[in-house]
C-alpha cells in the first residue's frame, strides 16, 4: 500500500488556491471602490469547496488530480447601502474581507505544513 | 499566478488614484486663478474611471477575471464661471469683470482624502498579499 500524498492532503491544497483566487476578486473590488457602476463580486467559498470536495471523493488512486474550477460560483455582492453612482463595492467591507481572507489562506497554509510533517514522520518512521 | 495579477490590481488602483490626486492638486492651485474672458476661466478637472476586466488564470476558465482599474479619460467640470466686477484688477475686461475658475475647494478637499483611502487600502493589498506569498514560499519547511 502506497502512501498517496494527494490524497493524504486532502482539501486544504484547494481551500488554498480558493483562498487566493478569491483575494484576487477583492482586490478587483479594492480598486474599484470609485469607479461609477461597479457591481462588485465574491466566491460562494462554502459551494466552491463542496464541487471541489466531491471531485476528490471520486477519485481513484493513479487518476489525475481534478483542475479546481470555481469559475461557477462567482456572485454579486449585496450591498449594505446602495452609492448613487450605482457602485457595490464598500470600501469597509472589502477591506474586512480581504483581511480575513489573508488570515484563512495562513490558517490553511498552516495545516497543510502540519500534514506535510505528519507525512514527513510517517515516511521517516519516527 | 494569482499573485501577479494581485499585484496588477493593486497597481492599477494606485495609479489611477495618482492621477486623481494630480488633478486634485492642479484644481486646488488654480482655485484663484483669473481671466479675463469666459473661455479662458480654468475649468476643474475630473478623472473618470473605468473597470478594466482581465482574462482568467487557470487555462480555459472564462468566469475568473480580475478587475483592475483605469482612467478612461479627463473630463472638465460643467459648473458655471464665476463673474466678478474688479475694476482695479489687471486682467479685467473693458467693462472691468474677471473670470474666477469653477473650482469648488469643498468637493477637491473631499475628493482628495477618497482618493488617499483608497490608495492606502491598494497598498495595504500589496503588503498583505506580500506577506501571504512569501508564507506560501516557506511551505514544506520544518
Amino acid at each position: 500500500m502506497g502512501i498517496s500524498v494527494d490524497k493524504a492532503l486532502g482539501l486544504d491544497q484547494y481551500a488554498l488556491a480558493m483562498r487566493l483566487e478569491r483575494s484576487k476578486v477583492i482586490a478587483g473590488n479594492l480598486a474599484n471602490v470609485d469607479t461609477p457602476g461597479y457591481l462588485a463580486r465574491d466566491y460562494d467559498f462554502k459551494a466552491a469547496l463542496r464541487d471541489v470536495a466531491g471531485d476528490i471523493q471520486g477519485m481513484r488512486s493513479g487518476d489525475a488530480l481534478p483542475s479546481p474550477d470555481f469559475s461557477g460560483d462567482l456572485r454579486y455582492r449585496v450591498p449594505q447601502q446602495a452609492a448613487e453612482d450605482g457602485n457595490t463595492s464598500e470600501l469597509g467591507v472589502e477591506q474586512g474581507q480581504f483581511a480575513a481572507n489573508a488570515m484563512d489562506f495562513q490558517s490553511s497554509l498552516t495545516f497543510l505544513n502540519l500534514k506535510l510533517a505528519g507525512i514527513r514522520k510517517a515516511i521517516e518512521g519516527q | 499566478m494569482a499573485f501577479n495579477s494581485i499585484y496588477d490590481i493593486a497597481g492599477s488602483a494606485m495609479r489611477a488614484q495618482t492621477v486623481r490626486l494630480n488633478t486634485v492638486a492642479s484644481n486646488l492651485a488654480n482655485a484663484d486663478s483669473v481671466s479675463g474672458t469666459e473661455a479662458g476661466a480654468y475649468r476643474a478637472l475630473k478623472p473618470v474611471f473605468a473597470t478594466l476586466y482581465q482574462g482568467g488564470d487557470i487555462a480555459g476558465q472564462e468566469g475568473i477575471n480580475g478587475a483592475s482599474v483605469q482612467v478612461a479619460g479627463l473630463v472638465q467640470s460643467d459648473r458655471s464661471v464665476e463673474k466678478r466686477y474688479e475694476p482695479g484688477n489687471p486682467l479685467a475686461d473693458k467693462k472691468g469683470f474677471v473670470y474666477y475658475g469653477n473650482v469648488n475647494v469643498v468637493e477637491e478637499m473631499a475628493d482628495m482624502m477618497s482618493a488617499s483611502r483608497t490608495f492606502q487600502s491598494a497598498a495595504d493589498v500589496i503588503s498583505r498579499t506580500n506577506s501571504m506569498q512569501q508564507a506560501l514560499l516557506r511551505l514544506g519547511q520544518v
